[in-house]
């Protein structure tokens, strides 16, 4: 059984179409499992379905989303985030809004681990010592008093990291976490979070657009397209050749600088018009109830 | 999210026709208030004072909506103290806004020393306790029509500077600001033809609420009985007057409350109505 | 005349640093370039990269006078523009164009797509708008009908092209495009780039191209200026920097980017 087992996993917009559309995934512990499509796939949505933080216009209409084979759908909302809370934990995207400016860095560590696990303050201000060093924070004590605009964006990511990992979950979801950084930065970052979750055994499922990123950090991988699976599989026998048309086709427009031709493939609309009809066919079905 | 907007859509639509109504009959009203009001606001008839409104025992069907101590026919005096409401809401609106968006433009747009000198300004303005300001400038105006509206333009134009210099300054700092300045656009020509039209919706919206902020300022200047003569009638007036006689004759002070409420709702749900209608990204 | 579209030399811009300022008294200022010499030959495409903090967006918005320099001099065809005011530079202004970052805060809201693309046309004075809206937008493949609309009806892809449309409906002997593919799919990104490119040989356009990310102007760029810290670390030849890289921090910015590999040694 994986640790995190999602099936036919359907969520709409209230009253209309889908965003995602019975996606199925699996994430073994300790494993890293990347999600990957263009904007718009619903590759985000995944992760806040599980979280239990869906934007407020949209609903999860069918599916299961299990963790550690418990149904979180059949969940009291208050069971829901203590469990939750308990074992999965977010790394997100954007490094700047995802820290309260007006207060300081250590409290934002320490807060999970009072508030959810019930740890006592000075226990806690010592485990988030523990941690920003362990993300290679140079002075953790300073930065712990420092405000969240007092650190570089390399920096603040390392901070959520340490803070994603405090209450040890069995699962980090990590949102695009180095999109909007520097590649030299994001290059340091990734090192770090595969390096955290080697050490913590912690399983990851990491969602990006990008396939060089994919290449380095996951086992398997889930390629979606207006939400819904085109293609699930090893990380290994993707890039060695993926087997749906889409999947191909995105690889294919991924730069590669080492190529002095430049490969600027942009996807072939007969592609994009295959997939479409895919989902339109896939459609159907869903009304009708049937599988597909 | 198309969806979640959608729900919300059919809203401005009613909010519109609703509010944009009351507006219209009360301008009607303003307008024809000779020729539909049924009795002379000020013809005092002292044997029928105190009369209650038609549904009432005791009513006398030609005064509908009951009179006051003095005998003076309620309706009527709302009809032309609405008049009186609607000519300072515009008067004094239109003003606030031209004089306070300008200046706010001026400062978010061309920053530097305009900008210094108009944001010092708002806030020394701005510590001024406005009620206490109004009394004072009153006193030194003399009471009457004109002195309101200008005590309301004095007051209230750092409302409109401080919004609209925030709202310019984010639109300055816009792309398609620089990129009229590629383009070859002057300063003026850009703070006209690009930053103004981004602003606009919000200062329709300011516009509409302060002019329902002017109708209430009025009103409670003509409570304290500084705001025009005391001959003529006025919203805030009658209800000074009937506050005195609430237990014998509720509907003097009720139906200029009602009226004053649904005048100044009115405005302020139009302004953010009309703001969703014309704004081309909410839409 | 000469064959340099732009001379820089020694150019010099700072800014001041209102998070150091003290409480009385004028913001130290950060120095953001540090004396950049560099030419500019016709025809060529520029790729100027570096990481945040570089100055290469700085540098851009000089290139283009949107920022005045604090010293050195820019020489575009020969003209010194580096100290012209507002009024001088509006004649020069229509030969050199900028595509912006971010489509959604370069294209004003309220405008339709045929009135954004009319605008510098008509303050230039140009006559037969219309058909110069038609030409852009043929050139830059988008259906004319969608000059009617909203640029919040478009996709990101679209509302690139339409800054670009804009830029080129001038016939701008020279173009900046300020990381102008950052924020789309890959997809659409390829497709930029390839119809920039086949601009660029059409029109007979000089291009700058800032980027913080060297794998997609491999192809696109003839010549790569790597910025760091507002200093110039390398100028080169695309084919020399890519397989001869000298400074370090060229080095460094190659071995950051994941190849789509996972046999690549990269941690």
């Amino acid at each position: 059984m994986s640790f995190l087992q999602i099936q036919d996993l359907t969520v709409r917009l209230r009253n209309g179409p889908p965003l995602l559309r019975r996606v199925s995934l699996g994430v073994e512990a300790g494993d890293v499992r990347a999600l990957v499509g263009e904007s718009g796939a619903g590759k985000s949505m995944i992760g806040k379905a599980v979280l239990g933080i869906l934007p407020r216009a949209a609903e999860v209409s069918e599916g299961r989303i299990l963790l550690e084979g418990e149904d979180l759908q059949t969940l009291s909302p208050k069971a829901r985030r203590q469990r939750i809370g308990a074992k999965v934990a977010l790394i997100p995207q954007d490094p700047l809004t995802a820290l309260n400016p007006s207060r300081r860095v250590g409290p934002q560590i320490t807060d999970r681990l009072v508030d959810i696990l019930g740890w006592k303050r000075p226990a806690a201000e010592a485990r988030a010592l523990e941690l920003l060093e362990e993300v290679h924070i140079q002075e953790p004590g300073r930065v712990m008093k420092a405000y969240p605009h007092e650190l570089s964006g390399g920096m603040r990511q390392r901070v959520l990291i340490a803070s994603a990992f405090a209450a040890e979950p069995k699962l980090i979801i990590a949102d695009e976490p180095t999109t909007a950084l520097d590649v030299t930065v994001q290059k340091q970052i990734l090192k770090l979070i595969r390096e955290m979750q080697q050490r913590h055994g912690t399983a990851l499922l990491f969602v990006t657009h990008d396939l060089g990123v994919v290449s380095k950090i996951a086992q398997s991988l889930t390629v979606l397209y207006a939400g819904k699976v085109v293609e699930d599989t090893a990380v290994r026998s993707f890039f060695a050749g993926p087997s749906h048309a889409y999947s191909r086709a995105l690889l294919a427009a991924t730069p590669r600088y080492t190529d002095p031709d430049g490969s600027l493939t942009p996807v072939p609309d007969s592609v994009v018009a295959e997939v479409n009809r895919e989902i339109a066919a896939f459609d159907v079905t869903m009304k009708e109830g049937g599988q597909p | 999210m198309h969806d979640a907007r959608g729900h919300v859509r059919r809203l401005p639509g009613l909010r519109l026709w609703l509010s944009g109504g009351w507006l219209t009959l009360l301008v009607l009203a303003a307008v024809f208030a000779p020729l539909i009001s049924p009795h002379d606001p000020l013809a005092q008839d002292l044997f029928a004072g105190r009369l209650p409104p038609f549904w009432e025992t005791g009513a006398d069907p030609a005064y509908l909506l009951g009179t006051d101590s003095l005998g003076r026919d309620v309706l009527s005096r709302m009809l032309y103290g609405g008049r009186l409401a609607l000519i300072v809401a515009l008067v004094a609106g239109t003003l606030t806004c031209l004089i306070g968006a300008t200046l706010g433009l001026i400062a978010g747009f061309y920053r530097g020393w305009a900008d210094l000198a108009i944001s010092r300004l708002v806030d020394i303005w701005m510590a001024f306790p406005p009620v206490l300001f109004a009394i004072l400038l009153i006193a030194v105006l003399g009471t009457g029509l004109m002195s309101v509206i200008i005590a309301i333009v004095v007051i209230d134009w750092t409302r409109f500077a401080r919004v609209v210099r925030a709202e310019a300054m984010g639109q300055g700092a816009m792309d398609y600001v620089a990129s009229a300045r590629v383009a070859g656009r002057t300063r003026f020509g850009t703070a006209l033809a690009e930053i103004l039209p981004n602003v606009l919706p919000t200062i329709v919206a300011l516009l509409t609420l302060e002019m329902g902020i002017a109708v209430i300022v009025e009103a409670i200047l003509s409570f304290v009985n500084l705001s025009i003569s005391t001959d003529q009638p006025t919203w805030g007036g009658m209800i000074a007057e009937g506050r005195s006689s609430i237990y014998q004759a509720w509907w003097v002070l009720v139906f200029p409350l009602f009226a004053l409420f649904l005048t100044v709702l009115s405005f302020s749900q139009f302004g953010e109505g009309l703001k969703e209608h014309f704004d081309p990204v909410l839409r | 005349m000469t064959d340099k579209i732009y001379q820089l030399n020694d150019l010099k811009v700072s800014f001041p640093d209102m998070s150091r300022k003290p409480l009385l008294g004028a913001a130290p200022r950060i120095e953001v370039l540090k004396g950049l010499t560099f030419d500019i030959p016709k025809g060529e495409v520029l790729g100027i990269v570096g990481g945040s903090g570089s100055g290469k967006s700085t540098l851009g918005r000089a290139l283009i006078r949107l920022i005045e320099p604090d010293s050195g001099s820019i020489r575009f065809e020969g003209t010194d523009i580096t100290q012209l005011t507002e009024d001088s530079l509006r004649p020069l202004r229509r030969r050199f164009q900028m595509i912006f970052q971010d489509p959604m805060s370069s294209l004003n809201p309220r405008r339709r797509v045929g009135g954004i693309i009319a605008g510098p046309l008509r303050l230039q004075g140009l006559d037969n708008i219309r058909s110069r809206i038609d030409e852009a937008l043929d050139l830059v493949g988008l259906p004319r009908e969608f000059a009617a609309r909203y640029p919040h009806e478009l996709s990101g892809g679209q509302r690139q092209r339409v800054g670009i449309a804009r830029a080129i409906a001038l016939k701008p002997d020279f173009i900046l495009a300020d990381e102008i593919v950052s924020g789309l799919d890959v997809s659409s990104q390829a497709q930029v780039l390839n119809l920039l490119e086949s601009l660029v040989k059409e029109l007979g356009l000089t291009l700058a191209f800032i980027s913080h990310d060297l794998s997609v102007i491999r192809r696109l760029c003839t010549r790569i200026l790597v910025l760091h810290h507002g200093a110039i670390v390398e100028n080169a030849l695309t084919p020399e920097l890519f397989d001869n890289p000298k400074a370090d921090y060229t080095r460094m910015l190659l071995d950051a980017i994941p190849l789509p590999d996972p046999d690549q040694v990269w941690f």
